[in-house]
């Protein structure tokens, strides 16, 4: 008789699926997990995986390992990522090498999908977590990655 | 009548007193347009913060905070929600048929709030103790469901008319089990009148005196009344990822507020009728407060949202049901239970087997 056995089935299980939601009710005064969000901007950090611009980090003697691939150029599906780029010598090989002047991201074309980040051979660029990015200016949406006089790590590209 | 006088208390004390400065035709109307003032008052505010409630528990069975803004705690959010309501715009479709358009969210918040003046809060203050009050509430409570069938149909639109008919479908359906579980109780009592079966369970409530089939008539109900209410997991008359809003979809401001207090109401008033019929009314467990009758209302109050928390913890936790599941679960499982169960009821009142304290 699978009549009984399915009343007793059907009413175990709704069961337990009470006593999961219960668990949760009971913890929820602990676990809150709604950041309330303006009053606490000041303690707020966002999850390590969040997406908020892609940066260039630089170190303290303002280098970045941006060899000027143009790989994540080519990654970005909807061109926010423009690569001013030129040969120089380089000091101490003396053999002509290509280095980037400029690396210009349009924050307001982005969609964050992270190809980029993905294409980058040297992990140049990286997700920030930063997430109030609305400005006045529509200019100020377009940032330049590199700091002013900054240059590529030393072997970097070996 | 003369039952009914000793416990028409609070009618009793209103008309006393008006009936020194007016006729007493005259003061039994106006006793009856006082309570029934008392009454909206009570139950508009009551309902307000059912809302509320449901949506702090949501919070917390999700791990949220729920409102917390409006006043300390988030204790004037929904009064601002239904002050918004008020102020809104009243739309409504080109092609609806408008005086039934108009009518019917009066339907439903009328019967809900004409349930409510049969129940014994305590002793004393129960607006209108009818000798037949168990079927009185089930007949009330199915008019409700002409409102919604009205509201769906005369929308014009192919959400709300799908919505109001999954209704009917539901409520007839679920109706039996209501009647049939309340009907199981009665056999103990022996009498549909509110205050007697409050009366009789002064030795023991009826969910200890009735034991098994006390219990399954209680299951029965608390699932067939989660559906009368179009609560989940039984709200697929409202089903937002199907249907919009269901048969509401076409209201707004204080049509729509009607319908939405209306909801909440019917969940009170579905867990006042178990208070009553199971759990005792305003008896106090153990008498421990009987000397002190006013505190019935705290025991009925508190008891009530006991089983609300209980109807609440159902909507958070069950995902909605189907069509079919929805008729198979009533006519394949609780209506057959339930008439095997009133004849179990019925053996044990007639051996006796009942337990009395």
């Amino acid at each position: 008789m699978s009549y009984f056995s399915d009343i007793y089935k059907g009413i175990k299980t709704l069961l337990t699926g009470m006593s999961v939601t219960g668990k949760y009710f009971l913890h929820a005064r602990k676990g809150a997990i709604t950041q309330q969000y303006p009053d606490n901007r000041d303690t707020l950090k966002m999850f390590e995986r969040f997406r908020g611009e892609v940066v260039m980090p630089h170190d303290e003697n303002n280098e970045h390992q941006c060899t000027g691939c143009q790989k994540c150029e080519i990654a970005c599906p909807n061109g926010s990522i423009e690569i001013i780029w030129d040969r120089g010598i380089d000091e101490t090989t003396g053999k002509k090498k290509k280095f980037i002047d400029k690396h210009v991201y349009h924050l307001g074309l982005c969609t964050m999908c992270g190809l980029c980040i993905e294409a980058c051979p040297t992990d140049a660029i990286v997700w920030a977590q930063n997430y109030e990015n609305s400005v006045y200016d529509r200019t100020k949406l377009t940032r330049v990655l590199n700091r002013p006089d900054s240059k590529v790590k030393a072997g970097i590209e070996d | 009548m003369n039952t009914m006088n000793i416990a028409l208390n609070i009618t009793q004390t209103i008309q006393d007193l008006l009936v020194g400065m007016m006729p007493e035709s005259v003061a039994s109307i106006v006793t009856m347009v006082v309570i029934a003032l008392i009454y909206l008052i009570i139950f508009a505010v009551a309902g307000l913060y059912l809302v509320l409630l449901e949506r702090k528990v949501a919070a917390w069975f999700q791990l949220r905070i729920g409102p917390n803004r409006v006043g300390y705690w988030g204790l004037l959010q929904t009064m601002a929600d239904a002050l918004k309501l008020v102020s809104k715009e009243l739309t409504g479709t080109v092609k609806a048929d408008k005086f039934l358009y108009n009518l019917a969210p009066y339907f439903v918040i009328v019967t809900s709030l004409m349930a409510l003046a049969v129940f014994p809060f305590t002793q004393e203050f129960q607006a209108f103790d009818i000798n037949i009050g168990i079927f009185f509430l089930i007949a009330i409570s199915s008019i409700g469901v002409i409102g919604i069938l009205l509201g769906g149909w005369s929308s014009n639109n192919k959400f709300a008319l799908i919505g109001a008919m999954r209704s009917g479908v539901q409520t007839i359906s679920y109706e039996l089990s209501i009647g049939l579980s309340l009907l199981t109780m009665v056999l103990i009592t022996g009498s549909l009148q509110l205050s007697e079966i409050v009366e009789v369970q002064k030795s023991g409530w009826l969910i200890v005196q009735g034991h098994i089939p006390a219990v399954i008539a209680f299951m029965i109900y608390m699932i067939a009344g989660t559906a009368e209410t179009n609560r989940a997991p039984f709200d697929l008359v409202e089903a937002e990822s199907e249907l919009g809003a269901g048969f509401h979809t076409e209201y707004s401001g204080m049509k729509f507020a009607y319908f939405f207090l209306a909801e909440f109401i019917n969940m009170f008033i579905i867990a006042a009728i178990a208070t009553t019929i199971f759990f005792g009314g305003w008896l106090s467990p153990f008498g421990i407060t009987d000397s002190i009758p006013w505190l019935g209302i705290f025991w009925f109050l508190g008891k009530t949202l006991v089983l609300v928390f209980l109807m609440m913890w159902f909507r958070w936790t069950f995902p909605r049901l189907r069509i079919d599941q929805l008729l198979t679960l009533e006519w394949k499982y609780l209506l057959p239970i339930n008439l095997v169960n009133i004849v179990i009821m019925a053996i044990i009142v007639w051996l006796n087997l009942t337990i009395k304290f």
